[in-house]
């Protein structure tokens, strides 16, 4: 089964809860941190990585002896990342989208296989738990293929623990896709319940099911709860605002450490969901 | 005019509240809202909505069934798996990047390629000056172009106005949204907090902001939950040569403002985090200037 943890925004506990879920979980488990831009699920689960497998996307490289300038490559690249001008020819690998249209296209065979490092995959284990996550390179722009090779390396029946990147665009999509259930985290706050209407249309739009953590429950006012109740969303958990949770976390360590007697709930939650 | 980029290497440190502040504090300037794919400074700003725009960027395929005869041969080709084949072959739009390779190679001649409507751009007027911002449609991408559109038609407007700053919300992370909300900027000021993610979180933006060569400050949220945590920071940012311009203390007056959806330096304009953000802008509008 495939649990994903997100929320509208970053900063909200994501991780918190989905480190959480993990220590909770009983039987074969996988943590998965697909939120490439910026991996922390490891500072709190403390991974020993065996396997490191560099992420690299094939992009063209023009072999200017074979090429006549004809501009097919140039034509059919949508993400202009080939320019032909007069009898020059440039290709900008950092724009490419490894569409393979240029190659398909140029009669002359004049495109070579280059790569682009789009980051790199590390895998390893926290004790029981098996860990996964991605780290983009400092500079790459483009999130989703380094994901996708992420989740390549789901483990198979195990209960995985995907968390995923905040907002609500491609890089969440390509996390939350194929998940079979969804956790938000949000705030109790009116910014946290802006972002939470915004994950919420776009997993209304992927048409799977999902239901709410609020955290840092009792900082703010209960318009997210009157909300959730309109739409008919379940609110399964209220994490209490705490101030030895966030000197917990600025400590790394995981909020059922912290908060033994949240395990409880999680693991609630968990056999719930799993039901 | 000096253009201003905002950032956190992830959400929660405390953005908000500073870009917020820095709204109703910095003299003479525009505000550009480029964190487009959970855009929230509108809730703080009360826009009044001047101008509303659409925003069409790239394309998206679509097959012609009467047209297709069921070959296959875009199925093979997409390198997204985007496309499948029942009688005729079916393109499912939140997994097509648009890449146009279908298209180009049907032999029926049997997709389309459609633009593609991702959103809308606004100018709007707020009491606290001219503000640019977006709305990116659910489950859209190319939130980079947005963030170039925002910010480009923010410098224009700010341009002819004769505004002295632009300051604008970046995006989180270090992915092409942020890589966008940097180009052309002068300064990125870096709120940060005393955790361990706080830490390797800017240690991402910083390396990103040094690959494009941008001056960079960085301001320390809530330094005392976690004093430990803020030295670490410094030692960080001294190590990399960057400048700590700030400081803000843990204040139970930013939830309150948040909850009153209203930026904390008006509403308790002498807390101690109100005075700890003037700080924070008489520093880098005198390092600017
Ligand atoms: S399609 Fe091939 S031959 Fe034509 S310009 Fe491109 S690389 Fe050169
Ligand atoms: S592979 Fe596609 S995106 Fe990359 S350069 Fe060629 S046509 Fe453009
Ligand atoms: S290539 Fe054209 S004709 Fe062939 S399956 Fe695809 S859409 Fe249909
Ligand atoms: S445009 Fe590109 S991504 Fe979209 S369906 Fe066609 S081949 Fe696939």
């Amino acid at each position: 089964m495939k649990l994903a943890v997100a929320s509208g925004k970053g900063g909200t506990g994501k991780t918190t809860v989905a480190v959480s879920l993990a220590l909770c979980a009983t039987g074969n488990v996988q943590y998965m941190d697909c939120d490439v831009e910026e991996p922390n699920g490891h500072l709190f689960l403390k991974p020993q990585i065996t396997e490191r497998i560099t992420c690299k996307v094939t992009v063209p490289v023009i072999n200017e002896e074979k090429c006549t300038y004809c501009g097919k490559c140039r034509d059919i690249c949508r993400f202009n990342a080939i320019t032909v001008f007069g009898k020059t020819i440039m290709a900008f690998p950092e724009l490419c989208h490894a569409c393979r249209g240029c190659f398909l296209v140029c009669d002359e065979k004049a495109i070579d296989e280059g790569e682009r490092e789009v980051g790199v995959v590390e895998k390893g284990s926290a004790g029981s738990i098996s860990f996964c996550h991605g780290k983009l390179r400092i500079g790459e722009a483009m999130s989703p293929p380094l994901i996708k090779a992420v989740k390549k390396h789901i483990i198979k029946d195990a209960l995985v623990i995907l968390d995923a990147p905040p907002g609500t665009t491609c890089p969440v999509i390509a996390t939350v896709k194929d998940a079979d259930y969804v956790i938000l985290v949000t705030e109790p706050t009116p910014f946290g319940l802006n972002d939470l209407k915004l994950a919420v249309g776009v997993l209304r739009k992927l048409d799977i099911p999902f239901s709410v953590i609020i955290n840092r429950h009792g900082i703010g006012d209960d318009r997210v709860e009157r909300w959730c109740a309109e739409e008919g969303i379940d609110i399964k958990m209220k994490i209490p605002f705490d101030r030895k949770i966030a000197e917990g976390y600025a400590k790394a360590q995981p909020l059922v450490e912290t908060r033994t007697d949240l395990r409880a709930s999680f693991e609630q939650l968990l056999e719930e969901i799993r039901q | 005019m000096k253009e201003i980029v905002v950032l956190s290497g992830k959400g929660g440190t405390g953005k908000t509240t500073m870009m917020g502040s820095l709204a109703v504090i910095v003299p003479d300037k525009i505000i550009a809202d480029c964190d487009v794919d959970a855009a929230d400074l509108h809730l703080l700003l009360e826009p009044e909505i001047k101008e509303k725009h659409d925003f069409v960027s790239g394309v998206e395929a679509e097959v012609i069934p009467d047209k297709c005869t069921g070959c296959g041969t875009c199925v093979e080709l997409c390198k997204w798996e985007a496309i499948t084949l029942d009688e005729t072959a079916y393109v499912e739009p939140l997994d097509c990047e648009g890449c146009g390779v279908c298209a180009h190679f049907c032999p029926e001649e049997a997709i389309m390629l459609k633009d593609k409507h991702c959103g809308y751009w606004f100018k709007s007027e707020t009491p606290y000056g001219p503000f640019v911002h977006a709305q990116l449609g659910i489950g859209e991408e190319n939130s980079g172009k947005l963030v170039s559109l925002v910010k480009n038609k923010a410098k224009e407007w700010g341009e002819e106005l004769g505004k002295k700053w632009v300051i604008v919300d970046g995006a989180p992370g270090i992915g092409c949204p942020v890589i966008a909300s940097l180009s052309g900027a002068h300064a990125v000021l870096l709120i940060t907090e005393p955790t361990p993610s706080g830490l390797h979180d800017m240690g991402r933006v910083l390396e990103l902001t040094a690959h494009f060569k941008i001056p960079t400050f960085v301001c320390v949220n809530k330094w005392d939950l976690h004093p430990e945590g803020a030295k670490a920071i410094e030692d960080h940012c001294d190590k990399n040569n960057v400048a700590v311009i700030g400081h803000l203390p843990y204040d139970p007056c930013v939830v309150k403002a948040m909850v009153q959806g209203k930026p904390v330096v008006s509403l308790f304009a002498d807390s101690p985090v109100s005075v700890a953000i003037k700080e924070v802008w008489q520093k880098l509008s005198s390092i600017l200037s």
